[in-house]
């Protein structure tokens, strides 16, 4: 059994290992321009050469996103636990965030460069506007499936609203929210890349832009997978903090980046 | 007699508004300390609603609900309760789940860091007389429906209550382990005496437990018959092959069916 699971734990490389020696062949056969589609060989060489140049670009927009991030995060919580533990506040706020969040999220970002100029602001802020919802939705739904038979246990023992928030509704929407925390972190990178795409002059974004403009596909393809990489570690670093925290809903054990 | 523990006089309580359904109608009855009394009655009756007038998590519309000779007028703080489901957190162990109340009621909840060790002690012992002994440190899912239910009973009992207020709680239970958590139940409460409530649709199940049986019926939900009974204690589950206890029951039987036949005449 253990040796099948790490087997399997390899599969995800595997694949990306065999879509990359199509994909080359593909290009090599039908010989489509590299400034179309470059080989996915001269997308790494390209990373690798440029990689002092991309690097700091990497970090500004990992900063970003992780900053992004955490203000969803507080806003995210504090919403949701507002909306999950009041009617009132759900009948009243709910429609709202639905309607915000139906919102595309590029249109924001002019209106944010309108407020704060091109730079690090907007990108921080698209990435938290497009992020907090699913922890919003997730926290609220977590704390609303509370068993009104344990709710009216703890009650009858003289338990107040604080203490069945505390005991039994955070702790029950703790899943939840790590669940929420994979998706979001994600999204969170795709507002922080939007935003330098169209206002910024660092970041991820911005270089894809500039090698778009330029015709190096090649770099704006390695910009693109380094993203892809930045995002699959987040997403681990989560999934990894939510079998840490929340592992009682998951009943098995083990470490689970293999389990999602 | 000792003096009612409980005492419920002309209560009754409709839900939604004035023109909701009646629930309870003119509930009168009457629970001495100590005492241990079953609601039996088809479902819909309005048994749950008693049971949450007597705890004060649901207030009468009219009439009077007094406990330990005090008005109710909002929740308890010291009632045990257990329903039919039993409601585990499934992030604490058993033990963190039976020592629960603890956190919450005084004077436990104020010295839970500084007796902690003594009040593990005292939710192992009880684990261990409802059959339980060595499974303080599994999680929830790591047990069956019967286990937990038994823990259950646990966390209701950890911290003393005079007041133990039980809705069906062995409903969902196959018939043996039933039987063996009745004899925990009667032992436990010889032992401690609390009052207890217990609701239930077995209508051996509540002459074999309790000294008084009260049948409640449907639409509107009202107490239609009393029924005292005095078996010996321990009762010993031989006794539900006795005459008088197959009578007793079949009385009770008759009277639920009788009360039904009359509402559906009524209606």
């Amino acid at each position: 059994m253990p040796a099948n699971r790490y087997l399997i734990k390899l599969f995800p490389i595997a694949f990306v290992v065999i879509i990359f020696v199509l994909w080359e062949l593909l290009v090599l056969w039908t010989g489509i321009k590299s400034v179309i589609l470059p080989r996915p060989s001269a997308v790494i060489y390209e990373l690798v050469t440029r990689f002092p140049l991309i690097w700091p670009h990497a970090v500004q927009t990992l900063y970003t996103t992780l900053v992004g991030f955490a203000g969803a995060i507080v806003v995210g919580v504090l919403l949701g636990a507002l909306i999950g533990s009041s009617r009132i506040a759900y009948e009243a706020f709910y429609p709202v965030l639905v309607g915000f969040s139906s919102i595309p999220k590029v249109a924001v970002v002019p209106i944010f460069v309108l407020w704060f100029g091109v730079g690090t602001v907007p990108a921080i802020l698209t990435s938290l506007v497009i992020s907090f919802f699913p922890i919003v939705v997730n926290v609220a739904t977590g704390l609303a499936t509370t068993e009104p038979e344990l709710e009216d246990v703890l009650r009858a023992l003289g338990a107040k609203k604080r203490d069945i928030l505390f005991r039994v509704g955070l702790p029950r929407a703790m899943p939840y929210f790590f669940a929420s925390l994979k998706i979001s972190v994600t999204l969170a990178f795709v507002g922080t890349v939007l935003s330098e795409t169209v206002a910024a002059n660092k970041g991820i974004g911005n270089v894809m832009m500039v090698a778009s403009a330029n015709y190096e596909t090649a770099l704006a393809f390695g910009a693109l997978l380094l993203l892809a990489v930045m995002g699959v570690i987040l997403y681990g670093v989560f999934a990894l903090l939510e079998t840490r925290f929340a592992g009682w809903a998951q009943r098995k054990g083990d470490l689970a980046l293999q389990t999602h | 007699m000792s003096e009612p523990f409980i005492r419920f006089d002309e209560v009754s309580l409709r839900y939604g508004g004035r023109d909701g359904t009646l629930a309870v109608a003119g509930a009168t009855l009457d629970i001495p300390k100590g005492g241990f009394v079953s609601i039996v009655g088809p479902s819909g009756c309005g048994k749950s609603t008693l049971l949450k007038m007597a705890s004060g998590l649901v207030r009468a519309s009219s009439g009077k609900v007094t406990v330990g000779g005090k008005a109710v007028t909002g929740p308890l703080g010291f009632v045990g309760m257990a329903f039919q489901n039993p409601t585990p957190l499934p992030w604490y162990s058993v033990l963190d789940n039976v020592m629960l109340p603890l956190r919450i009621v005084e004077p436990y909840r104020s010295s839970f860091r500084a007796k902690r060790d003594e009040y593990v002690a005292k939710a192992e012992a009880l684990l261990e007389v409802v059959g339980l002994k060595g499974f303080g440190d599994r999680k929830p899912w790591q047990l069956s429906g019967g286990m937990l239910q038994r823990a259950s009973l646990c966390r209701a009992l950890i911290h003393e209550p005079a007041l133990l207020l039980l809705d069906e709680p062995f409903g969902a239970l196959d018939a043996f382990t039933r039987e063996e958590l009745w004899a925990v139940l009667q032992e436990l409460w010889l032992a401690r005496r609390p009052t207890v409530m217990l609701i239930t649709h077995d209508l051996a199940e509540s002459v074999l437990l309790s000294e008084t049986v009260y049948v409640m019926c449907a639409r509107p939900g009202r107490i239609v018959h009393r029924e005292d009974v005095s078996f010996a204690r321990p009762r010993r589950l031989d006794v539900m092959y006795e005459p008088a206890f197959v009578e007793l029951v079949h009385r009770l039987r008759t009277k639920i069916g009788d009360a039904r036949t009359e509402g559906l005449r009524a209606a």
